[in-house]
C-alpha cells in the first residue's frame, strides 16, 4: 500500500504502477493522460511508472474547452 | 481557402464548445457555424468517471478537426505540460496555448506565454498562441516558431467586440502574410464582421454563441457575419471621408433658371 495525491485528493492505494493505479480507479486508459510529479507519462511508459509514497498524480479526459 | 500549418480550412469559424446548454445543443451549433475547427480542454477525471470518453465519442462524431487548449494554466510549465498531456489524449500537434496572467481580465501573461510557446515549437507542436494586441509580443512568438497568432480584440468573455482596431489594424499590417485569428472578447456578428472587414483571416468565439438564448441561431449568425466580413474585404472597402460625395451623377444634371 502506498500513499498518492490523485487530482489533488490524497488515497492510499494498492498498486504499485501508474498502470495498475488506473485500472484501480476504473479509468478508461486509452482516454487519459497522465502526468506524475508534473511530468507527462505517456501510455506507453504507464505499466513501468513506478509510484512512491508521497507521489503526485494528475489524471486528464478530455471536456469542452473554448 | 485558409491555410493554417499546412492544413487548407474553408470556415474562417473557430468554435469553442464551454458553456452550452446541452452536449446535443453545442452539436447543433457546431453544424449551424459551419466550422471546421472546434477548441476543446482537459480536466481532471473522477474514479470511474466516462464523462471525458462521452465527450470525445460526440465530437469524433461531428467531423471536424480539434483544437485542445491550455486553459486555466497560470504558467508555461502548467501550460506545456498540459499540451503533452492533450497531444496525448488528441492525437495532435496543434495546440492553442493560454497562459493566463491576470484574474480579472483573463489577459495572457506575455513572458510565460513565449517561452512556452519556444519550447513547444521545438517538441514539434503547431501552436496557437492567445495572445494581446503588442506588436513586440507577436514578434517574438513569431521569433519562437509560432506559424499562427491569435490576438484577443477585448477580454475573454466580455462581448466588448474589438476595443482597439487602429491597433488590430497595425497588426494585420505588420505580418500581412501570417494567418491572424482574433480570438476572446466577440460579443456580437457584427463584432466579427467588423474584424474580418480588416483582412483577418479568421475569428475563433465560443460564449458569444454558447451563451445565446438560441445558440444555434447564433452560430448561423455568426457564420453568415464571418462570411460577409471577409467577402466585403476582398471586395475592396471604400475609406471613409469627412465631406459628402454625391452618388448620382451630377453630369446631364437639368439646369432650371
Amino acid at each position: 500500500m502506498r500513499t498518492v495525491i490523485v487530482n489533488g485528493e490524497e488515497k492510499t492505494v494498492n498498486a504499485s504502477t501508474l498502470d495498475q493505479l488506473l485500472d484501480l480507479l476504473d479509468h478508461e486508459a486509452r482516454w487519459v493522460a497522465t502526468a506524475v510529479n508534473g511530468e507527462l507519462i505517456r501510455r506507453s511508459d504507464r505499466k513501468g511508472c513506478m509510484l512512491a509514497d508521497g507521489d503526485s498524480v494528475e489524471i486528464l479526459s478530455p471536456m469542452q474547452g473554448g | 481557402m485558409l491555410d493554417i500549418y499546412g492544413v487548407e480550412v474553408s470556415s474562417r469559424l473557430l468554435l469553442g464548445t464551454a458553456r452550452y446548454p446541452s452536449p446535443k445543443v453545442m452539436a447543433d451549433a457546431v453544424r449551424a457555424a459551419r466550422t471546421e475547427i472546434i477548441t476543446v480542454s482537459l480536466r481532471r477525471e473522477s474514479a470511474g468517471g466516462k464523462a471525458g470518453a462521452a465527450f470525445l465519442d460526440l465530437i469524433v462524431g461531428l467531423g471536424v478537426r480539434v483544437l485542445p487548449n491550455t486553459a486555466g494554466c497560470h504558467s508555461a510549465r502548467e501550460a506545456i505540460v498540459t499540451a503533452q498531456m492533450a497531444r496525448e489524449v488528441f492525437d495532435t500537434n496543434w495546440i492553442k496555448l493560454e497562459v493566463i496572467g491576470h484574474h480579472d481580465t483573463l489577459q495572457p501573461d506575455v513572458f510565460e506565454l513565449v517561452e512556452a510557446a519556444r519550447t513547444l515549437c521545438d517538441d514539434g507542436f503547431e501552436v496557437f498562441p492567445y495572445t494581446t494586441d503588442d506588436l513586440v509580443v507577436a514578434e517574438h512568438l513569431v521569433e519562437a516558431g509560432c506559424q499562427v497568432l491569435m490576438p484577443w480584440c477585448a477580454p475573454i468573455g466580455s462581448a466588448m467586440g474589438p476595443v482597439d482596431l487602429p491597433a488590430l489594424r497595425a497588426m494585420r499590417a505588420h505580418f500581412p502574410d501570417m494567418p491572424l485569428i482574433v480570438d476572446a472578447g466577440l460579443g456580437r456578428p457584427s463584432h466579427a464582421a467588423a474584424v474580418m472587414e480588416l483582412g483577418y483571416d479568421a475569428v475563433l468565439l465560443n460564449t458569444a454563441v454558447a451563451m445565446a438564448g438560441d445558440p444555434v441561431a447564433m452560430a448561423t449568425a455568426f457564420a453568415d457575419a464571418v462570411d460577409a466580413g471577409r467577402i466585403a474585404f476582398g471586395a475592396g472597402l471604400l475609406e471613409p471621408r469627412d465631406m459628402a460625395v454625391p452618388s448620382t451623377p451630377v453630369i446631364g444634371k437639368a439646369v432650371f433658371s
